[in-house]
């Protein structure tokens, strides 16, 4: 006899529980005073020189908070867009593909943005 | 599990088009759009991140296109999908400790809703106003 139990032990068609759901609000607590700090450093850097902006975003105290901005906005829009993906996308092939672009799509975003960031920072 | 003819018997719900348009799915789905929209809008800071760690030439490029007309009027919608988002979410962790269901759930959504066209224009008020500040 098979009761709806072993699916549960199995984790199910998601293969996870309820992490995606905590992970997504705890970085959205993270991101909103962050964006408040990237918000404030971007308008600040309106029409600004190389100078001045490297100037700007290589200040520890700025870089770090953009680094942390980086960590948390790229993996709550990973998981956010993984959500909309597994909502439409029903094709398992494309699924597949799609969940894939989709990591490779915010590895590459939080990588290639702190490294521009540590680049600023080190400025070698 | 259920035979694919029994599913196609099985009567469906209606779907989205039978119901008159309200406030709250309009947020709704506009809180999934906007985080859509800047998702791929990350692209345009890390543009914008990595010519400033290429050098002069490059961050002076980046700079004059964000600053065109074009550029202007993309930022402009990418900062009202962010406030908008980040209001939004607000909102979402708000229900997520079991309030704001009550009659005050549509004040919510007018106050979102003005909030981040209102937050937007302010943004970019004081955004022109530092223009060239940091040199």
């Amino acid at each position: 006899m098979r009761t709806p139990l072993g699916q549960v032990r199995g984790l199910g068609a998601a293969k996870s529980g309820t992490e995606h759901f905590w992970v997504q609000r705890l970085t959205a607590v993270a991101n909103l005073p962050l964006t408040l700090v990237f918000v404030g450093v971007v308008i600040s850097l309106a029409g600004s020189s190389h100078a001045g902006a490297t100037a700007t975003l290589g200040n520890p105290w700025i870089a770090i908070l953009m680094l942390l901005f980086v960590l948390s906005g790229v993996v709550h829009m990973k998981i956010g867009m993984q959500v909309i993906i597994e909502d439409y996308v029903h094709h398992d092939l494309c699924k597949l593909l799609a969940l894939m672009a989709n990591t490779f799509f915010a590895i590459v975003i939080g990588l290639a943005a702190a490294f521009a960031l540590l680049k600023i920072s080190f400025g070698v | 599990m259920d035979s694919g003819k029994a599913a196609a018997n099985r009567p469906l719900s209606p779907h989205l088009q039978i119901y008159r348009p309200m406030l709250s799915m309009i947020m709704s789905i506009v809180h999934r759009i906007t985080g859509a929209a800047l998702y791929f809008g990350t692209a345009l800071i890390v543009i914008w991140l990595v010519s400033a760690a290429a050098g002069p030439s490059a961050f002076a490029a980046v700079q004059s296109i964000y600053g065109s007309f074009l550029g202007q009027l993309v930022l402009f919608g990418y900062t009202w999908a962010l406030v908008h988002h980040a209001i939004g979410g607000i909102r979402h962790l708000i229900w997520d400790v079991g309030r704001g269901f009550g009659p005050e759930r549509e004040l919510l959504y007018r106050l979102s809703l003005g909030g981040s066209i209102v937050l937007t224009i302010v943004i970019w008020i004081v955004g022109y106003a530092l223009k060239g500040a940091a040199g």
